[in-house]
């Protein structure tokens, strides 16, 4: 493959926006049939790399340097040769596929429209030509989907008829940004599946744009790692992981949680620090501030790329160094004692069983009239003992949130059964309630969302406390301490939320949380909007707080992988009702449930040698709408298990709600037919 | 789609069935039309009086309930009653009626028209010279009255029909009194007097409408969908035309409606001032004269204008949205 001549050849590509420089320097090569894996954090310029090759750039971009495409450069053509080009030999696929249709036109005239915008072809030829695409790309009915609207369509489905439209020319070079970001994890299998069947049907080169290094592993030939609107390494996929040579590539690594647990004692590596803003690097290296081998050679000039081996490039100065080197070898790993399971006895700080809750389908304009109802929670348990986290899982929609607000609501539920601290929530009196409530917190996904912007961090961590009651003079003198509980610096009482990264804001609702000395602990999707590295210090936080002060955690996530470095006990919820529950280890290495199995597949691993040849479960379709009420097992339309029973058996599920059955010492699932099934490891 | 149209359609007559009934109320309360006949030389006997306002439906003395049910009970037969001067409100409400409609609906057709053009345009030219100018020129007509912009727009025809030496604008009344002469001596003066009542109501709808057009438009500019079609491979203009004009156009079809309430007051300003002697003109004379009923049958007419832009605003926002017409 070597000597043959890139299809996409960009060369020193810089682009900076008012002054600003986003992208600084970029080589890249694109080969023939390759998939090149584009990582890096937010912001680190990797969609402003794709839009650059595509001309897309917003008028305010300065862009220089060299893109081209079998040898003919792209920089400087006029936007009417571009226009050619674009979607013709290079197509994109991006990330958000609901904003990226016009919403008013159909989804078959859409892909129509891009043939023959390149053919001379009819109108009804092209639309043919669609529903065969779509058809491809595996859209149940295509003809007749084909003319429905976007928004008719759901995620994963808008994404799959994106995919149609970037191959419908068969073009040379596919570039797909996060296009899978947006999507659950089981959609996410499906869509990248699809993409992989649609790249090699066409035999097109693409360039994919992810942050996730598990999709990275599970589908790139080559990887180039971005830091700072840099190329920091290039490296064939298997190299790259196994033998990392460039200390943020090496942090990468080891900053991501595994859904295989790992190594060691499941402590992440945290990078220190957060990505420079682009508007102030530091000199030199731009890594250096975070680099613990940092040294004032590396802070004197910025490394160039070099080659180290055939094929891989790497720009940092110590790289020979680094050979066979792991990232906790680089980074230091915090020491945290790893909890142990402890005693049953336990106390229980929650106990939550058969919770229901649900919501009014409401319709009409004026007069608003209950045409049925969205059956959000119906038949979740959880528990959760002292010193403990549990994890709730599910995929979006499956009612996670509604069941994390009915706890917190402490009033008595619909359905089934809430007790906090071992208080039945039904039978509670108004003081009763509100000594509850102070023992159990909340902190929030959207660290920026859930903070006063007007209020100093001193104001917000003391909140909690005034409203309880605790005399300003004592809550101040908290704070500094709560700072440094979560790693802050206790001098930056008296900054603004703004002052502050995502992680460290983060760290601050945090503090708010623990103000008050709560027994639980609810955590909604905590670190899901952080980057990787950053993720992993927030994780590590979580852990060190449980062991010292004796939390207890429910901790709301669709990241299993996350789930499995921080929970000890895990609850996996499908459409509003618990199908698996037990110990961590026990449920991701024998997980029972067909949905869990399913799941826990599509998790993609960042071990590319592992991942390639791992069982697949793939499940087909979307989850049913929750305003349907189900007989019998509601995951019976998407069960490849069910699928292969024999009849006499299917019926059972068919008819009979499955309840959840101990298979384990703590380990109950809720199918008929529950048996073990192992899908992190590879296949022998 | 026909469903949801039908649905609009009834809603759209309780609101107006409501409109008018507080309306007759309101001004039955606010108006006083003994008030009319008060001072008058000679003076008429208030017997007389009393007898006058019972033959047309409005004496106080009556219990306003009594009123307003022998009111309705005419009305829901077409007959609106008679003005405060004993003559038949529904001969009046046909007189001014085509006079109001021929001003209301070029005026705003032309002045939308324009209005979402200018404002498509301007956001495309974003910062440009024509956008600063366009938006300059928006907020200055924006800030001026109306009344002053028709003595501008008077001035100017003045100014124009002196240089030029001829009578070409005319800008009093909505036609040459005497005239004879065939359809198209007619329709030409029609048309001559038409000119400055029409620009005068097209340029506020001009000024008002670009901007919120340019806002919708700037919106589509930056959109993920317009990133796609020009990742297709289309050409900027064939994109903006194809996929962005029409998604545009959506949020302003909820502005027609309530625009045109707006404009609907500036035409009763527009009207006097041009000496049109339509509904607006009406509305103001007979508030003047305490005339309940003529007041209400202003209001009717308001009200079923405003109420029919709305209805066709549902109509251009359910052809224009798929997602309306699904839903
Ligand atoms: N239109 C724009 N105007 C100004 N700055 C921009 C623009 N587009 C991108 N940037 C800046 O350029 C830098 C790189 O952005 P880019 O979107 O390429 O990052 P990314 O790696 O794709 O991030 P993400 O993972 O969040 O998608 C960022 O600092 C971003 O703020
Ligand atoms: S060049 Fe120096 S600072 Fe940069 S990554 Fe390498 S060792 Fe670290
Ligand atoms: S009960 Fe039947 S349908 Fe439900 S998960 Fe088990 S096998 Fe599948
Ligand atoms: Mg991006």
């Amino acid at each position: 493959m070597g000597g043959e001549d890139p299809v996409l050849r960009v060369r020193d590509l810089r682009v900076a926006f008012g002054g600003v420089d986003a992208v600084r320097g970029v080589h890249l090569e694109l080969r023939r049939g390759e998939v090149l894996g584009l990582v890096g954090e937010s912001g680190s310029g990797k969609s402003t790399i794709a839009l650059a090759v595509l001309g897309l750039l917003p008028d305010s971009a300065t862009v220089s340097g060299s893109v081209r495409l079998d040898g003919v450069e792209l920089r400087g053509a006029g936007d009417a040769a571009l226009s050619r080009l674009r979607g013709n030999r290079i197509a994109m696929v991006f990330q958000d596929p609901l904003s990226a249709f016009t919403p008013v036109h159909r989804i078959g005239d859409q892909i129509a429209e891009t043939i023959r915008a390149h053919r001379d072809i009819s109108r009804r030829a092209a639309r043919e030509r669609a529903v065969e695409l779509l058809d491809l790309v595996g859209i149940p009915e295509p003809r007749a989907r084909a003319a429905a609207f976007p928004h008719e369509f759901s995620g994963g489905m808008r994404q799959r008829a994106m995919i149609a439209m970037a191959v419908a020319n068969e073009p040379d070079v596919l570039l797909a940004d996060e296009p899978t970001t947006a999507l659950d994890v089981t959609i996410q299998a499906q869509v990248l599946d699809v993409l992989r069947t649609a790249q090699r049907a066409t035999g097109a080169a693409m360039l994919l744009v992810s942050h996730d290094l598990g999709v990275i592993a599970g589908t790139a030939d080559r990887v180039a790692v971005m830091y700072a609107g840099r190329i920091v390494e290039t490296a064939p996929v298997h190299e790259l992981f196994a033998a990392p040579r460039m200390p943020y590539t090496l942090g990468l690594i080891g900053a991501v949680p595994r859904l295989d647990g790992g190594t060691g004692t499941g402590m992440l590596v945290p990078i220190p620090g957060a990505p420079p803003a682009p508007g102030a690097l530091p000199s030199g290296c731009s890594f250096a501030p975070r680099c613990p081998l940092a040294d004032d050679v590396c802070r004197a000039a910025e490394p160039p790329l070099r080659k180290l081996a055939d094929d891989h490039l790497v720009a940092c100065r110590k790289a020979e160094e680094l050979q066979g080197a792991a990232p906790a070898d680089v980074f230091p790993v915090p020491e945290v004692p790893r909890t142990p399971a402890g005693p049953d006895d336990r106390p229980e700080v929650l106990r939550v069983t058969g919770l229901v809750k649900t919501f009014p389908l409401l319709k009409g304009v004026a007069f608003k009239r209950r045409v049925g109802s969205v059956y959000a929670v119906d038949g979740i348990d959880l528990r959760v003992r002292c010193g403990e986290t549990l994890a709730l899982v599910g995929e979006s929609g499956s009612g996670k949130t509604t069941a994390l607000f009915e706890v917190l609501g402490l009033s008595a539920p619909e359905g089934g059964s809430i007790e906090v601290l071992g208080q039945d929530v039904a039978g509670l009196t108004r003081q009763q309630a509100a000594a509850l409530r102070g023992r159990t917190q909340i902190v929030f996904q959207d660290p920026m969302a859930s903070l006063d912007p007007r209020m100093t961090v001193a104001g917000i961590i003391a909140e909690p406390l005034l409203a309880r009651g605790v005399a300003r003079a004592e809550a101040a003198r908290r704070v500094p301490e709560l700072l440094r509980q979560v790693g802050l610096e206790p001098g930056h009482a008296d900054r603004f939320p703004h002052e502050f990264s995502g992680g460290q804001r983060q760290r601050i609702g945090i503090a708010r949380a623990l103000s008050v000395r709560p027994d639980l602990v609810v955590l909604d999707e905590p670190v899901s909007a952080l980057d990787v590295s950053v993720q992993a210090g927030v994780l590590n936080l979580l852990r060190r707080l449980k062991a010292e002060l004796g939390l207890a955690y429910l901790f709301v996530s669709h990241d299993l992988s996350v789930v499995r470095n921080i929970a000890d006990r895990v609850s996996v919820v499908y459409l509003g009702r618990t199908v698996e529950a037990g110990a961590v280890r026990e449920v991701f290495e024998r997980p029972l449930h067909p949905y869990t199995q399913a799941l826990l597949s599509a998790v993609p691993l960042p071990d590319p040698g592992v991942e390639r040849r791992r069982a697949r479960v793939l499940l087909a379709g979307d989850p049913p709408s929750p305003t349907q009420r189900h007989t019998g097992c509601r995951f019976r339309a998407r069960c490849p298990l069910h699928a292969e029973l024999a009849e006499a058996d299917r019926e059972r599920c068919v008819r009979e709600v499955p309840q959840p059955v101990p298979h384990a010492d703590d380990h109950v699932a809720a199918c008929h037919f529950a048996r073990p099934r192992a899908v992190l490891t590879a296949e022998a | 789609m026909g469903a949801y149209l039908a649905k609009r359609l009834g809603y759209y007559a309780v609101l107006l069935l409501a409109a008018v009934c507080l309306s007759y109320l309101l001004a039955s309360l606010a108006l006083d039309p003994r008030a009319y006949f008060a001072g008058r030389q000679p003076p008429i006997s208030p017997a007389a009086v009393d007898h006058h306002l019972t033959v047309i439906g409005v004496n106080d003395h009556r219990p306003l309930l009594d009123r307003f049910w022998h009111w309705a009970g005419r009305a829901a037969h077409g007959d609106l009653g008679r003005t405060i001067d004993d003559t038949s409100v529904n001969a009046e409400f046909g007189r001014r009626l085509g006079v109001s409609l021929r001003l209301l609906l070029i005026g705003t057709l032309l002045g939308t028209a324009l209005g979402v053009l200018a404002g498509a345009w301007t956001a495309v030219r974003q910062y440009r010279l024509s956008d600063r100018l366009v938006t300059l020129a928006s907020f200055a007509l924006l800030s001026t009255p109306v009344f002053l912009l028709a003595v501008l727009l008077k001035t100017g025809a003045i100014w124009f029909n002196n240089t030029t030496g001829t009578d070409l604008i005319q800008f009093t009344g909505e036609q040459s009194p005497g005239l004879t002469g065939g359809f198209g001596t007619v329709l030409k003066d029609r048309a001559v007097h038409l000119l400055l009542p029409t620009i005068s109501i097209a340029l506020f709808a001009i000024a008002g409408y670009s901007r919120y057009q340019r806002s919708t438009m700037l919106d589509v500019l930056g959109s993920d969908y317009l990133r796609t079609a020009r990742a297709k491979g289309l050409r900027r203009r064939s994109a903006l035309l194809r996929h962005g004009l029409r998604t545009a156009l959506i949020p302003m079809s909820t502005y027609f409606s309530y625009g045109f309430l707006a404009l609907f007051t500036g035409a009763t300003f527009t009207e006097t001032i041009f000496g049109w002697h339509g509904m607006g003109e009406w509305f103001i004379s007979s508030i003047n004269k305490n005339d309940v009923n003529s007041v209400v049958a202003v209001n009717v007419f308001a009200a079923v204008v405003v109420l029919l832009s709305g209805f066709l605003a549902d109509l251009l926002h359910a052809a224009l949205d798929p997602r309306v017409r699904h839903a």
